[in-house]
């Protein structure tokens, strides 16, 4: 439960007042597992809240007046975090660890881009620049070691969180493995992103902006052609997933309507694969190191969402 | 008359789906629900007679008609769901009733009519409709009525469509009752009752970039006495009272409502408490009361800086806000309301708990809708909610609360202690007995 008062900034656990030399050691240690405690408490809201934000579109438009608290609440954890150090600290540690990430720590998340809602040319989008966001908030030396334990954490978590990744997240490691399952899931996400209600393949301007100011190269189809046939025929069915589904009536979601691009809502499960091959039809070429970079700001999207 | 006993209890067990509305109308003889399903239901007062002395005024189901449909949105792929947001009535200008009912994106204005007597003994034609033979005619009768069973039939007249883009959550009829407003999560519209073609925007808090969309329109209401003024309340916690003579599009607020935050109660769910699920003026038009997550407020229309009242409806949630926001109860909209003489307000709560609050000895109570627990002409017992860590007898505990039995709409008559709880998908009627 979040306790109430003053929000606690990192630099006042340093400024309590001390006894003695044994004191200071026990009153310090208190105050950073006091904080670390705020600091988890707050990172599991934050992580909440995604998911809240994310799993908000079904067969319904989404509630706007719920969307809209969520990402308030959101954007204050993201203030206060920043506030705190804490973001700079994550930002920090997150590039360190993907030195082909191209991240801007300084811009806090737009509402429009957490919970947009479905206007004619808009999708559900998923929470796409958070640029950090990875670890619990704790400071940068153990989020470099907890990184290895979270990492435990996070495969199971991603399947009960992402009804778009049946398959577990792969921790630690960016290698092209990892990357092509990852792949499966994050492609989705921004598959979904980019899908509007306008033709296929053209995307809407903006989208392809924020797109452009995180990752210099969109990917080539071949790839995600590719990727999905050798990899992915089918997604295989997730007993979660089938049963959020239960109710669905499944004749809205037939090819006619997703290659006509009238999709404006990502769906989830089955029928992504679908979208995805619809919506990306003539997409420039280009190397396979921007497919890398690409599917390491989808790892930030999934550690995001599971808080590594 | 004594408040806060209630006495006889109707339950009406309407069929699987949830009630999604409840309203009188302005003589009291009817109630209104509407469900998920998108049906409506009308209940009928019986007049007390002296036959049937235990029966006074009992409701009974009156008409029952399919007011919205499922609809599919197909440039955006989205079902539009039939479920009634709200139902408002007219007031009654002839024999006939009128009310308006809404889901998400359209309002239909229907007309209740009954039959309870047809003619016979025309000169034209027989009894079975067919024509008479006009040699046959040799006299001329007149027509005489006679009873027959009562039949009620409801019509739609109009249909106000194509008006919002986002979803409704409000409409009011204006005390000039020719025009009435519809407000969505970013705007008001003003309507003309007879025409169905054309409103006014009079409300747009769509911000240019939807990026810097922080708020939305969460409740609106006309004025009971001027036409001229109503009110809209939002997820932020103000209240933002408009005249429309001031100008065509009420963005600048006459009088703006907001009580100063609490610093030492601040949490990442304070927005989200805050964020007003109703607002109802007093019949008087002086007041006019808005229900949050834990609150109940009535506000004195002069004076915008803070509320004259604050109720709290179940403050011992406050310590539960994390888990009631990972299970979305945080979320719900409690609907509140006033008595017919605006000295007693009533909301909902969890565990099929509502609250009735009287404003001059300041005393509440808590009741309990259920089958269980309350027997026809049985009177009511208190609920409570125990705090600490001592459970009295006949207390429940907090974590035992059931949230998923939620009252999020009650009714008051507008002139007696009747009132109108809807708990899920039972509708229950309490009536204060006087002996």
């Amino acid at each position: 439960m979040f306790p109430k008062g003053t929000k606690r900034k990192f630099s006042d656990s340093r400024e309590e007042p001390v006894a003695g030399g044994e004191d200071v050691n026990q009153s310090s240690l208190a105050a950073v597992r006091m904080l670390s405690s705020y600091s988890l408490q707050r990172q599991s809201l934050l992580d909440m809240s995604l998911i809240k934000l994310q799993l908000c579109h079904m067969l319904v438009e989404p509630n706007l007046c719920r969307s809209v608290l969520i990402a308030n609440t959101v954007r204050q954890i993201q203030e206060e975090m920043t506030q705190d150090g804490t973001w700079q600290i994550m930002t920090q540690a997150l590039s360190a660890a993907n030195a082909a990430a191209q991240c801007s720590a300084d811009r806090l998340v737009a509402t429009e881009v957490l919970c947009r809602q479905t206007e004619a040319a808009q999708g559900e989008q998923v929470p796409k620049p958070f640029p950090v966001v990875g670890s619990e908030g704790c400071p940068a030396e153990e989020v470099l070691e907890e990184e290895e334990a979270a990492a435990a954490e996070v495969g199971m978590t991603m399947s009960t969180v992402s009804p778009q990744a049946p398959t577990s997240y792969l921790p630690g490691t960016f290698g092209m493995d990892p990357c092509w399952e990852e792949e499966e899931t994050g492609e989705d996400d921004d598959d979904d992103e980019e899908e509007d209600s306008e033709e296929c393949g053209s995307g809407s301007e903006g989208e392809e902006r924020e797109r452009d100011s995180l990752v210099e190269d969109t990917r080539t189809a071949e790839q995600v052609f590719g990727t999905f046939e050798i990899k992915n025929p089918a997604p295989s069915p997730d007993p979660a997933l089938e049963e959020l589904f239960s109710d669905v009536d499944a004749s809205y979601y037939d090819l006619d309507t997703v290659l006509t691009g009238m999709q404006s809502v990502p769906k989830m499960g089955p029928y992504d694969l679908l979208e995805s091959l619809s919506s990306h039809g003539p997409s420039p070429l280009s190397s396979s190191t921007s497919c890398r970079s690409d599917l390491n700001e989808l790892d930030h999207i999934m550690e995001i969402i599971v808080g590594s | 008359c004594c408040l806060l006993h209630t006495h006889d209890l109707v339950v009406v067990p309407l069929s699987a789906d949830i009630i999604s509305t409840v309203e009188f109308n302005y003589s009291g003889e009817l109630l209104a629900t509407g469900d998920k399903g998108g049906r409506v239901v009308i209940f009928q007062r019986e007049q007390e007679s002296k036959n049937r002395p235990h029966s006074r005024g009992e409701y009974n189901v009156y008409s029952t008609f399919q007011s919205h449909e499922p609809e599919f949105d197909y440039l955006k792929s989205l079902e539009i769901e039939e479920k009634i947001n709200k139902i408002r009535w007219l007031p009654q200008q002839n024999a006939a009733h009128s009310l308006l009912s809404t889901n998400d994106k359209t309002i239909k204005l229907w007309k209740i009519s009954q039959r309870d007597k047809r003619a016979e003994g025309y000169n034209l034609k027989d009894e079975d409709g067919r024509l008479r033979d006009p040699f046959r005619i040799t006299s001329l009768r007149v027509p005489v009525l006679l009873p027959m069973d009562r039949m009620v039939e409801a019509s739609p007249r109009r249909i106000f469509a194509n008006a919002h883009t986002y979803h409704i959550n409000s409409i009011s009829v204006n005390s000039d009752h020719e025009t009435y407003l519809s407000a969505d999560d970013l705007r008001v519209n003003l309507w003309h009752l007879e025409i169905t073609d054309r409103s006014f925007n009079i409300v747009d808090i769509k911000p240019a970039n939807m990026e810097e969309l922080t708020e939305v329109i969460t409740a609106a209401e006309c004025h009971p006495h001027q036409c001229n003024v109503f009110v809209y309340s939002s997820s932020k916690g103000t209240i933002r009272l408009c005249d429309m003579r001031a100008a065509a599009l009420c963005d600048r607020q006459s009088k703006f409502f907001e009580e100063p935050e609490d610093p030492s109660s601040r949490s990442f769910f304070s927005e989200i408490i805050s964020s007003i699920s109703d607002v109802k003026f007093s019949h008087s038009g002086r007041y006019m009361m808005t229900r949050d997550y834990l609150s109940v407020k009535v506000w004195d229309l002069n004076m915008e800086n803070r509320p004259v009242e604050t109720y709290q409806v179940h403050e011992y949630l406050r310590s539960k806000l994390c888990s009631l926001y990972e299970n979305d109860c945080i979320f719900d909209k409690f609907e509140c309301c006033w008595n017919g003489a605006d000295s007693a307000i009533m909301t909902g709560s969890y565990n099929n708990f509502f609250r009735m609050f009287d404003r001059n000895t300041r005393r509440d109570i808590t009741l309990e809708a259920s089958r269980e627990n309350s027997k026809p002409r049985a009177i009511l017992k208190a609920r409570k909610v125990s705090t600490g860590g001592k459970r009295k007898k006949d207390e429940i505990s907090v974590d035992s609360l059931d949230f998923n039995k939620k009252i999020l709409h009650t009714a008051w008559h507008p002139k007696e202690n009747v009132i109108a709880v809807a708990a899920t998908n039972n509708l229950y009627i309490f009536q204060d007995k006087i002996n």
